[in-house]
């Protein structure tokens, strides 16, 4: 099983939530560390479309107990869970 | 309900334009399609559409009093019009009506402006004093019906509509942009402002009068809670005051010369108006309510469960994403505003439903929740404040979680990021709007989808503080849930729910609603009632539950509230939505209203095609809905607005010329 390629995962994400969430705006740019929910990026119902996608692109089944900022509030966070979650299935 | 629309000159006498006032009514005549009728001279012209309901011979409108010196055009009811027409009799006063109509012309005779504290009901009325040159326009206490007006070539237009006002073509129809900043943020605009520059709403529990060319305002009623409350009373003394309330309430609410029908939702307001109607009265009673064919918005089981325990002829709509979308056009076309959810659509395919079974009037439960602490915002109020004593406990924001069984976000799925909504603002607990923060936040966000001219022209516009201006003088001392209360009624109450949700889509069926639970005397009462007593633990409507106890069966008062809602997005976006959906929302429709990002838009509405369907978040389907429902709004009133013809002479019951003056 190949090793998760985070920069590709992390642009992926990075292309996902700006289309989702921001809907195309970057006129302010969020850093690959900032909190989701801080910058009022994401919020508590838009997270289940997040976990969607994850589920979706990434062959990964999230519990609910992994729904915690954590673990998905920032894309740092994101990418970091995957790999994490890819790992296990190894 | 009727439709009421007119002028009066602000300086010099010029020849009534009967055909202008006649356009007016004509533009809102579905409000009262059995009469018009026409009061002109050469200082004030008053129009009237009539939905005939109390003394159907006797009460065409305008009215005057015995030597025509004072005029009213009137919408709604005075409740209470048996017992002050008894009481101005005795006072020397000549009726020759048995309608409420006519109790306004002698009250405000005898006690002038002043008799607005005289009146129980829903009303929004002209009244034109010929003597004195005068001009009074009031409306209700809670803002149950509308009234309009916009000074204009010397004129003051008054009406129930916009639509009646802009039937004066050199009238600008412009939209107002911190209007739209405010419904953005508090789902409605703040009064006197609407989303039509120049164009006012008369707030609730206020009146406008003119003489000599002045205009001067204000206020008659205002919501007003304690500072303190009286725990020394008993929970049992309470409920027994609020029960005695409700059943004359209702009793007042039943005159009518016609039969009054009543809706049934199937949570406990309107089980209880209901019930009260088959318990306490002889009407015979027919039942009307709206069935959902997406399951997780049908309540159709506890509608039959009602009607089969109270006995009522039972009358039901279907409402689908298909039908919810024909009509949504025709929704802002009436609510003249933007909307953010779909939910007054049903509601006007409901009132159709009672207009074809004959029906002109329909009581209904609304405003309970606010009067009485039903809805989850003031349950996440009294969290959240005690929650702000100690930000750092780990189990004080866990009663979020009892909070929201039906949310897609139940449970510990995303607990965390629930609190993290919630806690929006918790060290920022005395600001007037702390109780709405978290609903402001999630509001707020349509705005991102403004293209950058429109946020750079709102850039300095603060709209959250257009609900804080006027606050009465006690409000930073009352209690979390008063302050709760307040602002529900003066924005969500009064902007969204009695009008958009109510009176608009009603009267678009010549339907009139009546709202026990706002008699301004329960009003009065529910605010001296504990908070405590209100919300019990997390126990909503306590005390009405309490009251209502022997009528109403156990499945209703225990089940678990359920928000009335439709489906959003989703009524868009199908294969065989219609085909308007795609055109106001498309690149060119965008550039011409040029209020939104289209880039922005296309990817939204990409999304909800998409079929994210149940994932969709508020947010999403607020914007979408929302910036659907500016679209509509800028090409009905702006872009494609269509002035009715003047209506023949024939056509009115009353047309009536005043002497010169």
């Amino acid at each position: 099983m190949p090793t998760v390629d985070t920069d590709t995962t992390r642009k992926e994400i990075r292309e996902f939530i700006v289309e989702a969430f921001l809907f195309g705006d970057e006129s302010e740019p969020f850093e690959d560390g900032d909190s989701f929910m801080q910058q009022g990026v994401i919020d508590s119902t838009g997270v289940l479309e997040l976990v969607l996608f994850l589920e979706e692109n990434y062959s990964i089944k999230v519990d609910d107990e992994e729904m915690t900022p954590n673990n998905l509030d920032s894309l740092n966070n994101l990418v970091a869970f995957i790999q994490k979650k890819k790992q296990k299935k190894q | 309900m009727c439709g009421i629309a007119g002028y009066f000159q602000l300086n010099e006498p010029t020849p009534p334009d009967r055909e202008l006032v006649g356009r007016m009514v004509a533009a809102i005549r579905y409000r009262g399609p059995d009469e018009l009728g026409m009061y002109f001279d050469n200082r004030c012209v008053l129009g009237q559409a009539r939905l005939s309901i109390i003394d159907l011979a006797g009460g065409s409108q305008p009215l005057g009093n015995e030597d025509g010196s004072i005029w009213v055009t009137f919408n709604g009811e005075i409740y209470n019009y048996v017992e002050l027409r008894e009481d101005l009799l005795k006072r020397g006063h000549q009726f020759r009506t048995s309608s409420d109509t006519e109790v306004i012309v002698h009250a405000y005779e005898e006690f002038g402006r002043d008799c607005l504290e005289h009146f129980n009901g829903q009303f929004a009325f002209a009244i034109y004093d010929q003597s004195k040159n005068k001009l009074l326009l009031a409306r209700d206490r809670l803002g149950i019906r509308p009234a309009f007006y916009a000074q204009h070539g010397g004129r003051f237009y008054f009406a129930s509509e916009i639509k009646s006002i802009f039937c004066d073509p050199s009238v600008p129809r412009r939209l107002d942009l911190k209007g739209l900043d405010e419904t953005f943020t508090w789902w409605t605009s703040a009064p006197p402002r609407t989303l039509f520059e120049g164009v006012n709403e008369l707030e609730a529990g206020t009146f406008v009068e003119i003489s000599d060319g002045r205009i001067e305002s204000g206020r008659y009623w205002q919501m007003v809670f304690p500072e303190r409350f009286d725990y020394d009373r008993s929970v049992e003394s309470y409920a027994e005051e609020l029960r005695a309330l409700l059943i004359d309430s209702v009793r007042l609410r039943l005159r009518a010369d016609v039969p009054v029908g009543a809706y049934l939702s199937g949570g406990l307001d309107s089980s209880v108006t209901t019930a009260l109607v088959r318990h306490f009265t002889q009407a015979k009673l027919e039942t009307f309510s709206i069935t959902f064919e997406d399951d997780a918005f049908d309540e159709s089981s506890y509608q039959q469960q009602m009607a089969a325990h109270l006995g009522t002829t039972h009358h039901t709509v279907a409402c689908d994403y298909q039908s919810i979308a024909e009509a949504f056009p025709e929704v802002i076309y009436h609510a003249e505003r933007p909307i953010v959810r779909t939910a007054p659509t049903p509601l006007l395919l409901l009132s159709r439903l009672v207009r074809q079974n004959n029906f002109k009037v329909v009581l209904t439960g609304e405003g309970s929740d606010e009067i009485l602490g039903g809805y989850d915002i003031f349950k996440e109020t009294l969290i959240r404040a005690f929650w702000s004593r100690n930000p750092e406990s780990t189990w004080r924001p866990l009663l979020l979680k009892k909070l929201y069984p039906t949310l897609p976000v139940s449970g510990a799925r995303a607990r965390h990021y629930l609190e993290q909504f919630y806690k929006t603002g918790l060290d920022r607990i005395g600001d007037f709007h702390f109780s709405h923060m978290p609903r402001i936040n999630t509001t707020t966000r349509i705005k991102d989808f403004f293209n950058d001219e429109t946020k750079n022209r709102l850039i300095d516009n603060d709209a959250i503080a257009s609900f804080g201006r006027d606050l009465p003088d006690s409000f930073n001392r009352w209690h979390h849930l008063s302050r709760a209360q307040y602002l529900e009624c003066k924005s969500l109450l009064a902007g969204y729910l009695l009008s958009s949700q109510g009176d608009r889509v009603s009267a678009a069926n010549s339907v009139e609603g009546r709202f026990p639970f706002l008699d301004h005397r329960i009003a009065e009462f529910a605010a001296t009632i504990p908070p405590l007593y209100k919300i019990h633990g997390l126990n909503e409507k306590f005390l009405l539950k309490r009251a209502m106890q022997p009528e109403i069966p156990k499945e209703i008062l225990q089940r678990v509230k359920q928000p009335y809602m439709a489906p959003d997005s989703n009524c868009f976006v199908q294969s065989d939505s219609p085909d308007y959906v795609m055109d106001m929302l498309s690149e060119s429709a965008l550039e011409r209203t040029a209020l939104f990002n289209p880039k922005a838009v296309g990817l939204l509405v990409k999304k909800c095609r998409r079929g994210a369907g149940a994932h969709l978040s508020f947010r999403d389907n607020m914007s979408f809905v929302g910036i659907l429902s500016t679209q509509l709004l800028v090409k009905q009133f702006i872009d494609d607005f269509q002035i009715p013809a003047p209506p023949d002479r024939s056509a009115f019951a009353v047309w009536q010329e005043g002497a010169d003056n």
